[in-house]
């Protein structure tokens, strides 16, 4: 039955097509004035150029971490392009009729119709292709209510106290190497203001593409929940099949503020690369948010794409009776590995987190959980409950589980349970005999295991991931 | 391997000198069986006997390997057909020990089973309303809560829930050919009725049963128009209901068939 299950996780990958749009984009390479160039592009004020170049230095000195269970080869950051945008978009186009079509058509192949009257109703999208957004959606009816949806770049001009307030200040700059980068590099991603009391009217999505060749996505996202605020947000990623790795090393930053509430949703599908591990996508991102007095955030990532995937989104529960929560599904096959997981620190009093991982590993890919649960002196009376579970398909694949618990309060509770299991001829027998196919079989199995983290999904995605589901699995079974 | 120019249409299943081995050992050793539109036979024999196998490798579970004779369901040979393809002629197999698959729903599993055997008929598929419906009937008939639909399947179930289950699904497919592998083990008087009653209530001139059981107490339920002593690998003794009694009396030894095949290690 391994035969079988290795035929069927060969797969098609549909995102994998290019679009033909013509670009401008820089020569590879990296040095200062790359960072000024970056920043002319972007039509920055010099104090986001001070920040960028200050960045570049701290990075300069910083080495690549090799802590992660993940295998590549090295990267040579003089190869990767740090910008490219399509001509088209040099004009900023001040309405959709204005963007080029090829550039609508690529996203409506994907899915993701960005002619307001075609889109989900309720859900805004910021269309982020290469270097730049495309378009974003629903602005003005979000204005109406007080909601800032933009791409950073206008943000940096537009909204600069609140950038400069929030930008870095969950993740500071040294954090850690591919943050650092970021902070040199960064095109762009999305910015979100709710502001008090309100709760945002529609879902917010970005949907970010990767298209041109050789080129790096340094997608950087913030967004800052007011006092007592609400809001729902989705990210999407796809590139073209290649046979080159390609880099995309973002950071996102959420601020909850008091009794606020962000729910960070992702599904990310970039191009994982062929079944012998050649080309995929590098998906090297810090993810993290900070919960002041009685916020939540709640993190939900469905990972079934990436060549190597190296990612934690974590929360820092600052505030007291703040609450974070981690649901992941993370699907490897092929060659993939994913070495993903949170961190929860608990600083706050009476502070709680929730931690949801369902591993699913198949063909020789490598899937690892890495959490951490840290109770620090004053978090008294906090609470962890985690649940790692992993799910073997075949016998070649590996799964691995990465706890670290540090408990400096002793009123603290950490809970922690984990599970391995296997999707077991039985169970596939059970299937056929019932007349599924043994693919169906497979992924009906494979929903089953994830079925806690999508009922976290808001609902039109949690369809949509579990079709992803499905097609990634397709053909994993003979 | 297949024999199949003798299609016999007065036959539902029929089983021709079936020799079939999992693991290199030799378990099927001639096998033959004639089952016609609704006639109900009962399996008996000891343990190890390969009455399991039977419906293992009638039903096309991986792993077992046929090496000489034929069985035709409603004149299609089975044997070349993979698993799926098997279920959807319509050969239904009750398991020994029901699987759980945890997180996917009763309900999710029977209308997805449902759904592709009707596809694979070229049947238009049932909408959700109706299935429901339907799901829900049949849950009722084998008497279980209707939770049990939304429950995983078999997930924490008890092992007499499991069964009931088993029966339930049956009543689901409407299959051709029923296999129960001793479905009433381990069930009490009242399951035992239940399960009883999901046979008889199916029992119909286009549909025929296997029911593999160590226990008289089943047939006196199920009456059954034949009944069987499978050992070693092939039927050694048939006749009507019974023999099933006769047995329950004297046991199997006087029927074990001698040792001058020898053992097939
Ligand atoms: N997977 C297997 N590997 C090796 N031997 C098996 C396997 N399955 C069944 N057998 C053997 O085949 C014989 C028949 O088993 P089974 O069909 O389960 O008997 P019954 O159902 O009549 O009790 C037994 O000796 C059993 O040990
Ligand atoms: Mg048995």
């Amino acid at each position: 039955m391994t035969d079988q299950i290795d035929k069927a996780l060969e797969r098609e990958y549909e995102a994998g097509f290019v679009s033909d749009v013509e670009s401008d984009t820089f020569e590879p390479g990296l040095d200062e004035n790359v960072i000024r160039r970056i920043s002319t592009m972007k039509n920055e004020p010099e104090w986001m150029l001070e920040a960028r170049l200050k960045a570049f230095k701290v990075w300069q000195e910083m080495e690549e971490p090799d802590w992660a269970h993940v295998d590549y080869e090295k990267i040579d950051f003089q190869a990767i392009s740090y910008f490219s945008a399509p001509k088209s978009m040099k004009d900023k186009p001040k309405s959709l009729d204005e963007v080029d079509p090829e550039l609508i058509r690529t996203y409506e192949k994907l899915g993701i119709p960005l002619i307001e009257q075609q889109m989900l109703a309720g859900v805004a999208v910021d269309a982020v292709f290469d270097s730049v957004s495309v378009v974003t959606t629903f602005r003005e009816k979000l204005s109406e209510a007080g909601v800032i949806f933009c791409p950073i770049s206008e943000a940096i001009q537009n909204h600069p106290e609140l950038v400069k307030k929030y930008l870095g200040s969950v993740v500071p700059t040294k954090d850690n190497y591919y943050a650092a980068l970021n902070c040199a590099v960064f095109t762009d991603g999305s910015f979100v203001y709710i502001p008090k009391g309100t709760r945002c009217p529609m879902e917010l999505s970005t949907y970010f593409r990767i298209n041109e060749q050789n080129t790096g996505q340094f997608e950087r996202t913030l967004i800052i929940a007011d006092e007592g605020s609400h809001v729902s947000y989705l990210e999407g990623c796809t590139a073209p099949q290649r046979d080159e790795n390609q880099l995309h090393a973002a950071v996102v930053e959420l601020v909850a503020l008091d009794d606020a509430e962000i729910k960070y949703s992702t599904v990310q599908n970039w191009y994982p690369g062929d079944e012998n591990g050649k080309g995929g996508i590098y998906n090297f991102v810090t993810k993290r948010g900070i919960c002041h007095t009685n916020a939540k955030i709640s993190w939900t990532q469905v990972e079934t794409g990436s060549a190597v995937t190296w990612k934690y989104p974590s929360c820092v529960l600052k505030g007291d009776n703040s609450v974070g929560e981690f649901y992941s599904v993370a699907l490897t096959r092929g060659a993939q590995q994913a070495d993903t997981g949170t961190k929860m620190i608990h600083l706050g009093k009476n502070t709680k987190s929730t931690i949801i991982s369902k591993g699913i590993s198949a063909g020789r890919s490598n899937n690892s959980y890495r959490g951490l649960v840290r109770m620090n002196p004053g978090a008294d009376g906090a609470r962890n409950f985690t649940q790692c579970d992993s799910l073997l398909i075949g016998d070649q694949c590996g799964a691995h589980t990465f706890p670290y618990v540090e408990s400096r309060n002793p009123s603290a509770i950490v809970e922690h349970e984990a599970t391995t299991s296997k999707v077991s001829d039985d169970q596939m027998f059970l299937c056929q005999q019932r007349g599924l196919d043994p693919e169906k079989a497979v992924s009906m199995i494979v929903n089953g295991f994830c079925k806690e983290v999508f009922k976290e999904l808001p609902m039109e995605f949690a369809v949509e991931a579990g079709k992803l589901l499905e097609i990634s699995l397709e053909g994993s079974v003979g | 391997m297949s024999n199949t120019n003798t299609k016999d249409t007065s036959s539902l299943l029929t089983i021709k000198d079936l020799h079939a081995s999992v693991e290199e050992k030799n378990i099927l050793k001639g096998l033959n069986l004639e089952v016609k539109p609704g006639e109900v036979h009962a399996i008996m024999g000891p343990n190890g006997a390969g009455k399991s196998t039977m419906g293992y490798v009638l039903s096309g579970r991986e792993g077992y390997s046929v090496e000489q004779g034929s069985a035709v369901l409603d004149g299609v040979d089975i044997l070349d057909l993979e698993a799926e393809e098997r279920a959807r002629a319509g050969l239904f197999l009750a398991f020994q020990y029901p699987v759980e698959i945890p997180g996917v729903s009763n309900l999710e599993f029977l209308k997805a089973s449902v759904d592709a055997q009707r596809e694979a008929r070229g049947e238009e598929a049932v909408s959700s309303a109706d299935f429901l419906k339907l799901a829900k009937a049949a849950c009722k008939q084998v008497n279980l809560p209707l939770a049990f639909l939304k429950r995983g399947v078999n997930e924490g179930f008890s092992g007499g829930e499991k069964k009931r289950n088993e029966i339930m699904q049956m009543l689901l497919l409407q299959p051709k050919v029923c296999i129960l592998d001793e479905t009433d083990s381990g069930l009490d008087i009242d399951a035992l009725q239940v399960v009883a009653e999901g046979v008889n209530s199916q029992r119909s001139n286009d549909r025929s049963f296997v029911v593999v059981t160590h226990y008289q107490r089943l047939l006196d339920y199920i009456k059954p128009d034949f009944v069987h002593v499978l050992a070693d690998g092939k039927i050694v003794k048939s006749g009507d209901a019974s023999l099933a009694l006769e047995l329950e009396a004297q046991g199997y030894a006087w029927l074990q068939p001698s040792d001058e095949e020898g053992q097939n290690a």
